[in-house]
């Protein structure tokens, strides 16, 4: 156990050493080499007791209202929304442009501008993608940050090999962008401007208003002589921002944020949205994309077909996830204040509880500008891995699930400037909506007993209990 | 100087459980008194029978949450809509427990007794 742990961290900072400018994308998707099963995978015996879930961050359960709004549409009402001359087509088509408006209501869009699509995914390839693609004639520059989600990066590494340019912005030490170089760094040529709202693995929510609404005052009067020279053009300039002053794009990754804080896309100026239903107690295999209309986005489509989803998104659209999605998306934005309320209550008694009963935890990323829900704890001298495997009654990760099969620690955690030693060692804990106060106090009695156990076991631990300063020790190879 | 019907209105509301003694309010209509009472009892008691944990504690608390918000809710149109609202979730809850019951798990580490 020690030699692997000692191993493993001078393979880690040997990484680090070896690759430090390896481009976001290529280490964020090079998990090939590193693929290692630690933590087998087995099923519950029959009595065996379910572990808590405490991972909201990679999924969450259906509302049981979700699931009662659904389940018509699975049974009796089976129409394909787009059958347009019998009664199922129509009932399934109204039931689809409903959900559609309930989604909508949420973010503060209109109905028109929603395109329903297999989830996150799907929409931020579509957003990357497609605006990018379409205006390639004369914009070769996108901007992003490198806490982005993986789908994100990987869409970039593609359109890098399409002959784009990229930009990955680096994060400040809690996770936030500096908005500064984000000016800087968009040049006339730039299309696309991608930031993701509130990250999945260190809960920080990025200033998506001050991006979308500071450079109204700056540009304003940019805006205004534009109108005033193209006056000949009907064009809605009612309001402009960094972006849209300099024609750029602004789209966000809001599948961590969409139920869980307020959102108005008018407020903050964001043309792209993209929504997934499983994050927001809906079901698995829906998501959304928001696309302005006033100025109108075009994108080049990904999936060629029969025109659907006004030729954006050809394919039938699933009418009971698309009912299970609206129906979310009113649930939460009914339940938003006091699901609000009761996640903060819960993570600040967790975060207090944990950090009051052990030293040398933690806690990535912005103290305050971030949703609370998503707590990333790392514990000093313990290994993430094996406070996973001891934790084996609470269902919890390490960074998220896409990066969870490889060795190396997770990207975003690199990207904050974590050290190797304590990016190995973050657990991340999800709180939702179902979450009670017992499973939290259950998750922070058996997390206190398993760190000190671990760290009994740890030589580390001993040394800097002696008092040895561990960053000066010159480690020797046999 | 308290007179006797107030002691019996004390002793009352001392012995009556906790949300009836919300409910006793002297202003509302006895009907919708009793209706908004019944209705959460109800509530309550199918809530109860959820065989998901975590189904089970959220219905509960939000049910008794969300009679505690609407407390003072005196005008009679939105007292109808809010009666409304609670009897289709009544339906939802009865509907869902038991698909619940149907496609039953174990239970989860921290239930203590077993589940009725």
């Amino acid at each position: 156990m020690m030699n692997r742990t000692l191993s493993r961290k001078l393979l880690g900072s040997m990484c680090g050493i070896s690759n430090p400018r390896l481009s976001f994308a290529q280490s964020a998707v090079n998990t090939v080499q590193r693929e290692k099963e630690l933590i087998k995978s087995r099923e519950l015996e029959k009595d065996e007791p379910r572990p808590l879930y405490m991972d909201f961050q990679a999924t969450t359960p259906m509302d049981p209202r979700v699931l009662d709004a659904m389940l018509p549409y699975q049974v009796n009402y089976y129409g394909n929304p787009h059958s347009r001359t019998h009664a199922y087509g129509w009932e399934s088509e109204s039931a689809m442009e409903k959900a559609r408006k309930q989604v909508a209501d949420l973010i503060g869009a209109d109905p028109r501008e929603i395109v329903f699509t297999s989830g996150a995914t799907e929409s931020n390839n579509m957003s990357i993608k497609g605006v990018a693609r379409f205006y390639k004639a004369k914009k070769k520059h996108i901007v992003t940050t490198q806490t982005e989600h993986k789908c994100v990066l990987d869409s970039c590494r593609i359109m890098e090999a399409e002959g784009f340019d990229v930009t990955y912005l680096p994060v400040k030490n809690n996770g936030l962008i500096d908005l500064k170089q984000l000016e800087e760094t968009i040049r006339p040529d730039t299309s696309l401007v991608s930031i993701m709202t509130v990250n999945n693995e260190i809960g920080v929510k990025q200033p998506i208003k001050e991006i979308g609404n500071s450079y109204y005052q700056h540009h304003s009067l940019n805006v205004y002589l534009r109108i005033f020279i193209s006056s000949i053009s009907i064009m809605f300039l009612i309001s402009g921002h960094l972006c849209r002053s300099k024609n750029v794009f602004f789209h966000t990754d809001a599948a961590q944020a969409v139920g869980k804080i307020p959102i108005n896309v008018n407020d903050w100026k964001v043309d792209l949205m993209s929504i997934s239903g499983h994050k927001l107690y809906g079901p698995k295999g829906i998501g959304a994309l928001y696309l302005r209309r006033r100025p109108r986005i075009r994108i080049e489509p990904l999936q060629s077909g029969g025109g659907q989803e006004r030729g954006l998104r050809s394919g039938t659209v699933p009418t009971p996830l698309a009912v299970g999605l609206g129906a979310a998306c009113e649930i939460a934005q009914q339940e938003l204040e006091y699901d609000h309320k009761h996640v903060t209550v819960l993570a600040n008694r967790l975060v207090q509880k944990i950090m009051a009963a052990i030293p040398d935890v933690v806690l990535n990323g912005d103290p305050d500008q971030r949703y609370p829900g998503c707590v990333n704890l790392s514990f000093a001298y313990v290994e993430g891995e094996s406070l996973l495997m001891a934790l084996k009654d609470v269902a919890l990760s390490s960074g998220s699930a896409c990066t969870s099969a490889s060795l190396e620690p997770s990207y975003v955690l690199r990207a904050i400037g974590t050290d190797e030693d304590l990016a190995h060692s973050s657990i991340r804990f999800g709180i939702g909506r179902f979450t009670t106060e017992d499973e939290v106090d259950y998750t922070v009695e058996k997390c206190v007993q398993q760190v000190k156990r671990l760290r009994e076991m740890s030589p580390l631990w001993e040394m800097v209990q002696e008092g040895i300063d561990i960053k000066s020790i010159k480690w020797t190879q046999h | 100087m308290p007179t006797s019907s107030d002691t019996r209105w004390q002793c009352f509301m001392r012995n009556s459980t906790q949300r009836e003694k919300n409910y006793t309010e002297l202003n509302m209509a006895s009907c919708s008194r009793t209706q908004v009472i019944s209705l959460y009892r109800m509530l309550v008691k199918e809530s109860k029978k959820f065989s998901s944990y975590n189904y089970r504690t959220y219905a509960l608390r939000r049910v008794k949450d969300g009679f505690r918000e609407n407390l003072h809710v005196d005008n009679p149109k939105t007292l109808d809509m809010l009666i409304n609202q609670a009897r289709e979730n009544l339906a939802v809850i009865k509907r869902q427990v038991s698909i619940g019951h149907l496609y039953s798990a174990q239970r989860t580490v921290v239930e203590k007794e077993p589940h009725l």
